[in-house]
């Protein structure tokens, strides 16, 4: 499989932090790839830098989908060439019913049967959407709303589906919900790569996962092997180690001092 | 009673205009939540244009009166392109202040090439041209400015709530971010309100400018204009409308009953009580973050 998104040595100021610092990954088309990492590492500040929401960013490196460029583009251009993103924390319009979000989502598109189509194929993955079809986003419940943050992305037809943080805020079983529709929409051929903290979710639904650490990448490898890794299910699933009778030396394995 | 009917015709007139106006800055409000204090001199300018064309270049009066439409839209597109766009890290308030720059500078230019003093505007209809229906008697001017303040008023209706580009300048208001991600140019789209808001003010201008035309014209129309904004709720296209006729009527029956010397005070004293009674307008159906 071809890389569909190839991001290469990127370095990211957010403001006056030096946010990411030289990171590079690929995506390869057909596949889920996960970014795992804990707060403020610079998870989301990646993929704001893949769409181009940060003015001026990547400040060195390049990011190219399907072999182009697009970096320093504007975040409607990147848009058009089918990455769909699910931001962080929903994103939606308050006063516009569910079914105008659904038609904001194909904004860009020009064909009215397809479009029609697309509403009904994601009523079927979120049913509970339809019986709010006339009702305002702005009072839909915050699993309602995520649902429908992923909705209106798929509407665009993309061929990356970008999502920061899917499970952030939701219930236990929401959570599994919504990745077994990631899984049913990656299934149906659409590239996602996938921004959590949730690591044990997010590694048993990807094909690649990668671990981020102030800023740069620190491990990389099979979702399946990162999950069965000594390092990542201390650090990252919770599963503790057993100390021992020296003491515990916990910075000797923290994957920044490598 | 023939007093208090024609009083009230009266009102419907004024507040036809003060209608107009009103429109004009709740579109661009909508979109950008700026209350855009340039719209008078905006329209303003755009009257003189066209009184220019008439008279100095003896252009006949509808392609003159198109000329002039264009003229607005786009000198409502040039002043976000050229100016607004501009702001570096725009908060509402910085924008506010720009508005109010704008203004004085179109006011400024306007006054320097014409002159201040009081002009008269070739007008296909004069402002004594009337009809008498019984003892009431309407200007057939103030019978157009009623005509097209309620067909702006369903059209610019229409096309927010059924047209693909008037949902996106909704979203885009909303949320700018996320009309982003959706593919939405947002700068596109906010120079296109301008555009819009611009040609209604002048639709505005050129229907006031037979009665008054100097470069202080626009003043009252677009206070009054805003204040029917603020009553209608800022977003709301109907109801800046209705706003805007309860207003006319009130002044005009304050200064047939009460004082003539308050009358055009009676506005802002509404807006006061509109506020203090219900802050987000009559007509406007406001979704309140939950925190």
């Amino acid at each position: 499989m071809p890389d569909l998104l190839e991001v290469k040595n990127i370095e990211t100021y957010y403001d006056l932090v030096y946010a990411i610092r030289g990171a590079s990954f690929a995506v390869k088309e057909g596949s889920i790839t996960a970014i795992l990492g804990n707060n403020g590492v610079g998870k989301s500040t990646i993929l704001k830098t893949i769409m181009g929401q940060i003015e001026d960013q990547p400040d060195k490196g390049i990011i190219e989908f399907e072999g182009v460029p697009i970096h320093h583009k504007d975040t409607d251009e990147i848009v058009r060439k089918g990455i769909a993103y699910v931001p962080e924390g929903r994103e939606v319009f308050e006063e516009l019913t569910v079914h105008e979000h659904l038609l904001m989502g194909a904004y860009t598109r020009k064909d009215p049967s397809g479009i029609k189509q697309d509403i009904e194929q994601v009523f079927q993955y979120f049913p509970v959407l339809k019986n709010r079809t006339n009702q305002w986003a702005g009072t839909l419940s915050g699993g309602e709303q995520q649902m429908l943050a992923i909705g209106r992305a798929l509407m665009l037809r993309p061929t990356l589906l970008i999502l920061d943080e899917p499970s952030l805020g939701l219930s236990p079983i929401l959570v599994k919900e919504i990745f077994s529709i990631i899984q049913e929409i990656n299934s149906k051929g659409t590239t996602i790569l996938l921004v959590e903290q949730n690591a044990n979710m997010a590694l048993s639904i990807s094909s690649t996962g990668l671990i981020l650490e102030n800023g740069r990448f620190v491990m990389k490898g099979k979702s399946k092997d990162l999950l069965e890794d000594k390092d990542v299910k201390e650090f990252y699933l919770g599963i503790k180690s057993e100390t021992s009778a020296k003491g515990y030396q916990r910075w000797k394995r923290k994957k920044a001092w490598r | 009673m023939i007093d208090l009917i024609q009083m009230i015709v009266n009102g419907i007139a004024v507040g036809s205009s003060y209608a107009l106006m009103g429109l004009a800055m709740v579109i661009i409000y909508k979109t950008s939540e700026v209350p855009n204090f340039a719209q008078g001199e905006m329209a303003l300018i755009s009257s003189f244009f066209a009184m220019m064309l008439l008279t100095s270049f003896n252009i006949s009066v509808y392609p003159a009166f198109f000329l002039t439409f264009v003229f607005a839209v786009l000198l409502g597109v040039f002043l976000e392109f050229a100016i607004l766009r501009r702001a570096k890290e725009p908060n509402v308030l910085g924008m506010i202040v720009i508005t109010i720059g704008i203004e004085m500078v179109l006011l400024g230019f306007v006054s320097w090439k014409f002159g201040a003093e009081q002009k008269t505007m070739p007008f296909p209809i004069g402002p004594y041209d009337s009809f008498i229906i019984g003892d009431i008697f309407i200007s057939k001017l103030e019978v157009l400015t009623l005509v097209a303040a309620l067909l702006l008023m369903s059209v610019l209706y229409l096309f927010f709530k059924y047209s693909k580009l008037g949902l996106a300048m909704k979203a885009t208001q909303q949320n700018s971010v996320a009309a982003q991600i959706v593919g939405i140019r947002t700068n596109r789209i906010l120079m296109m309100t301008w555009g819009i808001s611009s040609l209604v003010g002048a639709v505005a201008g050129l229907l006031i400018s037979p009665t008054i035309m100097h470069p202080f014209m626009m003043w009252d129309p677009m206070l009054k204009g805003f204040a029917a904004a603020v009553m209608g709720g800022m977003t709301s296209l109907p109801g800046v409308v209705i706003a805007a006729y309860m207003l006319g009527i009130i002044e005009n029956l304050f200064g047939g009953y009460v004082s003539i010397e308050f009358k055009t005070v009676v506005a802002f004293a509404i807006i006061v009580l509109v506020l203090c009674i219900k802050p987000s307008g009559l007509f406007a159906r406001h979704y309140v973050k939950k925190v």
